[in-house]
């Protein structure tokens, strides 16, 4: 499953990011990398982007991008 | 030669609160060459030896965006003495990457850990030794609002510079020879959390989730209902407090905004007064007496009436950044405005432009990407401000008083909006083709700002238009008025011998000769005539001034018989709400009452007659107002672009595609227009 599946407080473990260049390389210095643990937090009023916490802050972004990241669920 | 210090950092990482500590008032704004980025520097206000450069805001040195670039290369290339990162101690992890790749390229560093007293109230301990142990570089703690730690962090700055103190190399990059960027990521951050382990204790957080302030207020801003209404009353509060006269719905009650542009315009024309006086006085010729008043204070004037303006919006705006709303305004928003190829942060600089292109345009410098700062600022120029309101209410009331005239005034605002949303997508399209553009956004803690750092943003912004837009402004102002006032009989004695002056009226002015010229051009667009065509060039001083500008063209239909005739049946009330002094009808006011109080607010439907002449159909009359919606806007404006956009050849582009649209859709309006009516 991905990212962008995930609901509002479930938690999961990133095990890849299945895009390359820019996008790929934002993406791991943002700080998900594999294995890392992330939650959901919530999703924007309108639907897109979402929130979720990795390494102790709040990142947000869009469905389209999270559905780039494969987890697994905790 | 003074010491450079370098601050980097991530953003909202409280870097600029460091460097506004460090160096005072002290600072200087200029820019990376090529790019839309402040490059900031000041002396250190204790030891005027060292001078500090504020690196832009960025999370990595990756090679991608403008920041990242300009960080690296400076790093790099430039070599400064030692570079202090700023460090939010509150998500230490994703801080320390920027602070290894920093130490990689092996220039002398000093983390510095800010925000240690929301660490604190977190209940989290940070180990500053053990870090600078492992790291071997030295660690700071330090509070920048509360300047706690700043003198210790200094000098740490100087005994690594006088030990010439690099970083070592850090046994992570020693696993295996090559590594490529993708795995060295992954090892950094492997690296940081295990670090983060041997020197940070988790305090209450980690027994069972606390919810903290921020999160709390985070709760309701971003809350799935809540969201938009909120989000409705703080950009009404943003607009209102800059621009509104009745604001918070209370009549005749200013904004801060209007209040303070009030009292800077009296006092303005106060000066000009005494100038006036002063002039007369001295007998000064009518050219110069009118250089001085038209040309040049009046040129001064356009300048200084946008400050208070610009001052109370970027008070606000960074108010909004720091508190880090903003951050949340593009959560809330970016849905909507990715579809139009811009990010929800453009939303503030397009609504700021319904009361103002100037400050709305020095607002983009608040967006993340250079392609959205660009894209906004042009589009900015689209937006109906408060200049041209009266353009549009004085044709509405003249060519459309038996119309629908609210019907269209919406449709020049959808007009603005439609276009808008076509010349970035089309700009998206062709200049911007396969840049992918990303959302990934830290959403910050929410703090509230420290005084000093809303101060010196919107001082800032002040004096930077001063400087960079001031030039243009007051030179375009003083060309117009040379074309406006004379003419070739100035130089040959001819207007000396006739009227007293070598002044020209407008209308046998250069500017006339130019319109003549020039209208041919306007023809498929309904309005090619002379006069409209020097409505259009003085409009580019204010837009306002086309109203004006209008009354003195077709001075048979304002001349003093007219306005005799039309302010005849008033009595003393009505004529002291329009501003006759005393209540009594005088010839002298006559006429800039007409224009600003009777023209501009539409209410004189049979006035200027003899523009039908020249505008000869409804479909012209809604020609002439897109073009002048949407065609260059003010040279205050266009000023403030030259500022954001950097190069003249940029800003060129910018007002080139901008008249290039303005005569496709006013050409478009006056064939289909043609069709229908």
């Amino acid at each position: 499953m991905t990212l962008g599946s995930l609901r509002p407080g479930d938690k999961a473990r990133v095990l890849s990011i299945g895009t390359q260049g820019a996008l790929r390389r934002r993406i791991l210095d943002m700080g998900i990398t594999p294995r890392v643990v992330v939650q959901l937090i919530k999703v924007a009023p309108l639907g897109d982007p979402l929130e979720l916490t990795v390494r102790g802050y709040q990142l947000s972004l869009r469905k389209q991008e999270a559905s780039l990241i494969e987890v697994e669920m905790l | 030669m003074p010491t450079t210090i370098a601050l980097a950092g991530n953003p909202n990482s409280g870097k600029t609160t460091v460097f506004n500590a460090l160096t005072g008032s002290r600072q200087h704004v200029g820019n990376w060459p090529g790019v839309t980025v402040d490059k900031k520097e000041g002396v250190y206000r204790k030891d005027t030896r060292f001078s500090i450069l504020d690196l832009p805001g960025t999370y990595s040195l990756s090679p991608y965006s403008a920041e990242e670039i300009i960080t690296r290369t400076f790093i790099v290339e430039e070599k400064p003495e030692c570079v202090i990162d700023v460090l939010d101690g509150t998500s230490l992890e994703r801080n320390l990457y920027l602070a290894l790749q920093i130490m990689e390229t092996g220039v002398p560093t000093v983390l510095a850990i800010n925000m240690m007293d929301e660490v604190r109230l977190k209940g989290d301990t940070i180990d500053c030794k053990r870090l600078e142990a492992e790291l071997g570089v030295a660690v700071v703690p330090i509070e920048a609002r509360t300047n706690k730690g700043l003198d210790q962090l200094m000098e740490a700055v100087m005994h690594t510079i006088q030990a010439n103190r690099h970083p070592k190399l850090l046994d992570i990059y020693r696993l295996n020879g090559t590594v490529d960027e993708d795995t060295l990521a992954d090892q950094r951050y492997t690296y940081i959390t295990s670090l983060v382990e041997k020197a940070v204790c988790r305090g209450a957080s980690l027994e069972g989730f606390k919810e903290s302030r921020s999160d709390k207020i985070d709760k309701v801003l971003t809350h799935r209902i809540f969201a938009l209404p909120v989000f409705a009353v703080v950009m009404y509060l943003l607009f209102a407090a800059t621009f509104s006269e009745n604001f918070l719905f209370i009549e005749g009650f200013s904004s801060p905004g209007i209040a303070l542009a009030t009292v800077v315009e009296t006092l303005w024309g106060w000066l000009t007064d005494l100038v006036s006086h002063g002039l007369l006085a001295a007998g000064a010729a009518p050219w110069a007496y009118s250089l001085v008043i038209d040309g040049v204070l009046e040129g001064m004037g356009a300048i200084i009436g946008f400050l208070p303006l610009i001052l109370v919006l970027y008070l606000l705006m960074s108010f909004l950044e720091d508190s880090g709303y903003m951050a949340r305004v593009a959560f809330v928003m970016d849905r909507i405005f990715r579809r139009f190829g811009l990010s929800g942060r453009s939303f503030i600089p397009l609504l700021m432009g319904f009361g103002c292109s100037v400050p709305a345009i020095m607002a983009t410098r608040t967006l993340d990407s250079e392609k959205d700062r660009r894209i906004t600022t042009l589009l900015a120029g689209f937006m109906p401000c408060g200049g041209k309101l009266p353009i549009f209410i004085m044709f509405v009331s003249i060519f459309f008083a038996d119309g629908n005239k609210t019907l269209v005034l919406f449709f020049l605002y959808a007009l603005s909006m439609g276009v808008s949303i076509l010349i970035s997508l089309l700009i998206n399209r062709i200049a911007y083709k396969g840049q992918v553009s990303n959302f990934l956004m830290e959403l910050p803690q929410y703090r509230l700002p420290t005084l000093r750092s809303v101060w010196i943003h919107g001082y800032e912004k002040v004096k930077g238009f001063i400087q960079k837009a001031g030039t243009i402004i007051l030179a375009a102002t003083i060309l117009i008025w040379v074309l406006s006032s004379f003419n070739m009989a100035s130089f040959n004695g001819q207007n000396l011998e006739q009227n007293d002056t070598i002044l020209a009226e407008m209308d046998t002015s250069f500017l006339a000769s130019v319109g003549k010229t020039v209208a041919p051009i306007f023809k498929p667009l309904g309005f090619g005539e002379w006069r409209p065509t020097v409505g259009v060039v003085t409009g580019w001083i204010a837009k306002e001034m086309v109203v004006v500008t209008m009354a003195q063209l077709y001075s048979e239909d304002v001349n003093e018989e007219y306005l005799t005739g039309y302010f005849a049946n008033m009595d003393r009330d009505e004529l002291l709400n329009l501003g006759f002094s005393d209540g009594r009808y005088s010839a002298d006011e006559a006429f800039d009452i007409y224009a600003e109080a009777v023209l501009m607010e539409g209410v004189d439907e049979g006035g200027l007659r003899t523009l039908w002449q020249d505008i000869r159909t409804k479909q012209a009359a809604l020609a002439y107002m897109a073009f002048n919606l949407l065609c260059m806007p003010c040279f205050a404006a266009v000023g403030a672009m030259k500022r954001e956009l950097k190069t003249v050849r940029r800003t060129a582009g910018a007002v080139g595609i901008q008249m290039l649209t303005a005569y496709v859709v006013a050409l478009m309006i006056n064939l289909i227009g043609f069709l229908i009516w």
